[in-house]
């Protein structure tokens, strides 16, 4: 049994709540324990990062305050909590007048941190900690000729917390081949999907959703795996818009590789989270299921 | 386009000094940045120019573009730029000095959208979507009143993710929210980094 | 003899004089115990300067001299001379730095006037105990060991064998010309690399005075300027060389194809090759791994051998001249040399490491040497420049500084590329007309001569250039015109603005970098590296080619990357540099090295196995340690870490130093 500190991010609870489901469905089938932190509060994310970085860096060290209690590692599937929390500790280690400052804040409220949290991404647990090769020994039914495009996202390699390649990345293609699916190669896999930007410049996010669904489509892919849930949203929910503004006929389903590894370990539908995918993934995984 | 000034460099001194900011120096312009950039057209001034001109102390120009606002954060400049030099945090230092310094941008609503999505966390310690989407419809009236349309068209959408069940209409709020609040507080005190 | 020194502060113009007051310090001088005169002068490096010192010891017999100056780095040298000059022995000077250890570095002036006070008391007490040291001096071999046969190592090969004095010219590859060889032409001229190379390679073939020993490697150097005692391996080439005739029959015989690295891959050879069609020697040479009958011969097998058999049947006959011998083994050689000249070259960066350039994953992405091979009329494709489906090229694109000044490979700028990429262009227009040539760059470096006038008629000819570093190269289309082409995105930057340029062919001006074994070489040379992984000269600017190991000097790329004229420029200056020692005929070692006293050494060997240069020996009848005081530094480790005290520093003797320490103290 392994076991981590859990960081599930507010969209797990929400838009992306398949991702928090299937992440624990998941976990379980693999003998990991994900322990949600303790009253955990949200990352702050890339808005906050714009408003007032001071405050931003406060935030995310009050939940690695939180988590250096636990003295676990830090595992969050989100893409971007993953960089946030990461990115608010590289700065305590490198700024020592804002680590002063954070030091402060946190201390008005009883809170300290000193620096040993390792904030990793569930991708990352899965591909070192667990390895492709004990998840294929999971695997019940083999996702044999399913062609699954593996969408990385900017943020899970980029700007880079030692984990996979900032321009290839290779870890979900290893994840979906061992589950017995066809990783499709396509060259924007790991191009921004436009993130936020899909609520206040929709039409730059929406043509930059479309140059994805069109690379993924033309190598191949039957469906495609994201880990970000803001990815998913994106490119799950405004798929209909997209259609309607560029007047094409995406119908791709866009899952999480933990809802996809969970249709391949037998795990329950419903678990997964499947009925929440806007884009209906049923007739795709229809022999797999 | 006012003048450039000739009494050098304060401006890139004080990014210089800011998280993230400290290699602005060492940028020889060679637009790898813009020329890796997904969204570099939308910008009003492309990445490498917004360097040039915080070098050029042109920091009016700089606070009230509309250039960091479209940053993506997708840190392609970030791994590719030769010397080093983090733009996608060089961006997020601007914005922050524009929004404490109460800079309008008016080609953009990403400020806005910022501005409530952090509400949201301090209202609850967590993104309320629903709680978060409404504020920004608020914040953004000129732009609904402009094209009512739009927003209408959100509606399916939004129905959809009630029907998904991936909205919850009520938020979840952080048990620790007072915390929160005196901590936020101590951090505004000191004002920027 | 009682000590009568002369102190001299010298006013370095206002380097000196401007912070400490030198007046003052001349006076406390003279206050000083055996110090039978102190002046200041302007100049005191200068002609009058140097007169004054002579005249004094003459006049006043002085037999110790302390000039107060610059670093010794800078005149100890010179004033030695004057003191030799006046017949004193160079050994009772000593110099006191009060400018780069003192004025230079101290902002208060009495502050600055004290310290200099201190070092001149310190020199006076000092040069009180020195002794004059007798100069040795050893004869100087007069051969030349030469590494590497590029045009640097060809031409100061040419230089020296042309002043009747032996050459040993080594080359790892079996035959001479180095990448000079496989460029097509040269900028800025445009002349063909190979018609103005092959006449100096023909001459290092044969010349009376080189030896060149091709496919060869140096495993070992010992020994000291003017006494280099080398071994060198040489690779067997199962070839017999005195018998080869260049015929190149037996590469038609040979049944195994594999990729060839002259043409990086692009084309093909066979297991017995001949390098190319002007190699210096024009001889064959088998490469072991990829011939089959010598991998099978490992399994006791004895197959194939068509090159020196033929095909009976057919009645083609193997080799004539009977010249292939399985059975040759690589041969050890040792020579003897008085200097040795790297001239080893560089290496190209491998710019698949930069993905989103898309080297090795796209189509029609070359490197910068690639093209050369393709352009030119001997390589792969006969200089036609093709697409690899073989259609027709209309655009194409050449991206300067990859892999240079990129803090993720190499900061520095390789210096050539910009010259190069620029007559690519040329070289494109006139194999392909009408064809469009874009250059993606940062800065345009056209320093040389007749460089900018060359940048000037690329752009009157047409060159598009674009200020900007392209952030990818695609292949991902956008619109239709950009289907099936690559795609380089990057911003031009002098309109502010992205562009995205299909063009059909890229080409990666990729950087020069050290050779991958630089690391082996230079520890087998004694030589140092800078940051940049090149081999470290002596100075920078006032001593470009010899290092500092004393009678080893590097040229060429292997000290940085240069353009072919620099690279001559500093192999003949390689080569005066040798001849001015070989001239001499003897050759002037340090006399500040460590001596044994064998009455005091316990023959414990503590000394032997610390000694960084492999100075000293044991000897085993008289059972005490010996030094060799050509190799010697003089750095003191061994005198420090006898336990017997029985090595003495020369010219660093307890005595001296402790007098020193105690000026100091004032």
């Amino acid at each position: 049994m392994r076991y981590y500190a859990y960081f599930p991010g507010c969209s797990a609870e929400a838009t992306a709540s398949a991702l928090g489901l299937s992440t624990q469905a998941v976990a379980k089938a693999l003998d990991i324990e994900l322990i949600e932190l303790e009253d955990w509060n949200c990352c702050g994310s890339t808005p906050y990062s714009g408003i007032d970085e001071v405050e931003a860096t406060c935030i995310a060290a009050r939940d690695l305050a939180l988590a250096e209690k636990t003295g676990l590692d830090l595992v969050s599937p989100c893409n971007n909590c993953y960089i946030t929390l990461n990115k608010a500790d590289s700065f305590l280690k490198e700024y020592p007048q804002l680590k002063e400052r954070v030091g402060e804040a946190l201390a008005a409220a009883n809170l300290k941190y000193e620096g040993g949290v390792r904030v990793r991404h569930l991708v990352e647990v899965l591909f070192n900690d667990i390895t492709p090769g004990v998840i294929a020994s999971r695997v019940k039914r083999s996702l044999d000729g399913l062609k699954v495009a593996p969408y990385y996202g900017c943020q899970l390699t980029r700007p880079g917390f030692g984990f996979d390649d900032p321009e290839f990345p290779k870890s979900l293609d290893s994840l979906i081949e061992s589950l017995g699916a066809e990783a499709v190669p396509f060259a924007l896999k790991a191009r921004c999907c436009g993130g936020a930007f899909i609520i206040s410049e929709e039409d730059m996010a929406l043509e930059l959703i479309r140059k994805l669904l069109d690379n993924a489509l033309e190598n191949g892919a039957q469906c495609m795996i994201t880990p970000c849930p803001l990815c998913q949203t994106n490119l799950d929910v405004y798929q209909g818009k997209v259609n309607s503004k560029f007047k094409t006929k995406f119908n791709l389903p866009i899952l999480f590789p933990s809802q996809l590894m969970g249709v391949a370990f037998g795990l329950a539908p419903r678990s997964l989270g499947l009925g929440k995918n806007a884009v209906s993934p049923n007739k795709v995984l229809a022999s797999y299921l | 386009m006012s003048e450039v000034k000739t009494k050098p460099r304060s401006f890139i001194t004080e990014v210089a000094s800011l998280p993230g900011g400290v290699k602005i120096r060492d940028c020889i312009q060679c637009g790898t940045c813009t020329g890796s950039c997904p969204v570099a057209q939308q910008m009003d001034y492309s990445p490498r120019k917004v360097i040039a001109m915080v070098r050029a102390d042109m920091r009016d120009e700089v606070l009230s573009s509309s250039s960091m606002w479209h940053c993506l954060s997708c840190y392609l400049c970030t791994v590719r730029c030769p010397k080093d030099i983090k733009p996608t945090e060089i961006f997020h230092a601007l914005e922050c000095i524009a929004i404490r310094e109460g800079f309008k941008v008016k080609e953009t609503n990403t400020p806005a959208m910022y501005r409530s999505f952090t509400d949201s966390i301090k209202a609850n310690g967590r993104v309320h979507e629903l709680g978060f989407m409404f504020k920004y419809y608020l914040r953004t009236w000129r732009t609904l009143l402009a094209n009512p349309s739009a927003a209408l068209k959100m509606l399916p959408l939004a129905l959809n993710l009630l029907t998904l069940g991936r909205m919850p209409l009520m938020p979840k709020k952080v048990k620790g929210r007072k915390e929160l609040k005196i901590i936020l507080e101590k951090a505004k005190a000191g004002g920027g980094a | 003899m009682e000590p009568k020194i002369g102190v001299y502060i010298c006013h370095c113009g206002s380097n000196i004089a401007g912070t400490v007051d030198v007046e003052q310090v001349t006076e406390f001088a003279k206050g000083l115990n055996g110090v039978a005169i102190a002046s200041n002068y302007k100049y005191m490096c200068s002609d009058p300067g140097q007169l004054m010192i002579k005249e004094d010891i003459e006049r006043l017999g002085l037999n110790r001299v302390v000039v107060a100056s610059c670093s010794p780095q800078m005149h100890e040298l010179t004033f030695r001379r004057v003191c030799e000059d006046a017949g004193l022995n160079r050994y009772l000077f000593q110099m006191a730095n009060i400018r780069e250890h003192c004025s230079w570095i101290t902002e208060d002036p009495r502050k600055a006037t004290e310290k200099a006070k201190a070092l001149v008391s310190a020199a006076v007490r000092r040069v009180f105990y020195q002794e004059p040291l007798e100069i040795k001096e050893v004869p100087v071999n007069s051969n030349t060991l030469i590494v590497g046969g590029g045009i640097a190592g060809i031409q100061a090969a040419l230089e020296i064998a042309d002043s009747a004095h032996k050459v040993y010219l080594v080359e790892r590859e079996p035959s001479i010309g180095g990448h000079m060889i496989q460029l097509d032409k040269t900028f800025p001229t445009l002349d063909c690399s190979a018609c103005i190379l092959t006449p100096k390679m023909a001459v290092a073939g044969s010349h009376p005075y080189i030896e060149l020993m091709s496919y060869s490697e140096v495993e070992e150097v010992s020994g000291y300027v003017g006494n280099f005692k080398v071994k060198i391996r040489k690779k067997a080439r199962y070839i017999d060389e005195e018998k080869c005739t260049g015929c190149g029959a037996c590469r038609e015989l040979c049944p195994i194809s594999v990729s060839n690295e002259f043409d990086l891959g692009m084309g093909k050879r066979k297991a017995i090759y001949i390098p190319f069609a002007q190699a210096v020697p024009n001889k064959a040479v088998i490469d072991s791994q990829n011939c089959t009958h010598l991998q099978k011969l490992k399994e006791g097998k004895d197959v194939c051998r068509l090159c020196q058999k033929g095909i009976e049947k057919k009645g083609v006959l193997g080799c004539e001249a009977g010249a292939i011998d399985f059975g040759q083994v690589d041969k050890f050689v040792e020579v003897e040399v008085g200097n040795v000249i790297v001239a080893t070259g560089y290496d190209t960066f491998d710019p698949s490491l930069i993905y989103q350039y898309g080297y090795g994953r796209l189509d029609n992405v070359i490197t910068g040497l690639e093209f050369e091979r393709m352009i030119n009329a001997s390589g792969p494709t006969e200089g036609k420049v093709l697409l690899k489906d073989g259609s027709e090229l209309k655009s194409v694109g050449i991206i300067h500084c990859v892999g240079s000044r990129d803090m993720k490979y190499h900061e520095y700028c390789s210096r050539v590329c910009c010259m190069y990429s620029m007559k690519f262009g040329q070289l494109v227009r006139e194999h392909v007309p009408g064809v469009e040539v874009y250059e993606f760059y940062i800065d345009i470096r056209s320093f040389g001569k007749g460089f900018e006038e060359f940048y000037n008629r690329m752009l009157q000819e047409g060159t598009i250039f674009i200020r900007g570093r392209p952030g990818e190269v695609t292949n991902v289309a956008e619109t239709p015109e950009e289907k099936g082409k690559l795609i380089v995105q990057c911003e031009d930057t002098l309109i502010g603005r992205q562009r995205r340029i299909p063009v059909d062919m890229v080409i990666l001006s990729t950087a020069l970098e050290p050779r991958s074994d630089a690391e082996q070489v230079a520890r087998v040379f004694s030589l140092s590296r800078s940051p940049d992984g090149f081999f470290l000269e002596r100075h920078p600017k006032l001593d470009p080619v010899a290092t500092m190991t004393d009678g080893v000097f590097v040229v060429g790329c292997c000290q940085g990357p240069k353009d072919i004229p620099d690279t001559v420029a500093q192999a003949s200056a390689a080569a005066a540099r040798a001849l001015a020692i070989i001239s001499k005929g003897k050759m002037e070692i340090e006399a500040a090295t460590a001596m044994i006293d064998e009455e005091v050494c316990s023959g414990c060997k503590t000394c032997n196995s610390l000694c960084p240069y492999s100075a000293i020996s044991f000897d085993e009848e008289k059972k005490v340690s010996q030094i060799n005081e050509a190799l010697c530094k003089g750095c003191g480790v061994c005198a420090a870490a006898c336990p017997s005290g029985a090595i003495t520093s020369k010219h660093f003797t307890t005595q001296q130093i402790m007098a020193e320490i105690e000026g100091i103290l004032i």
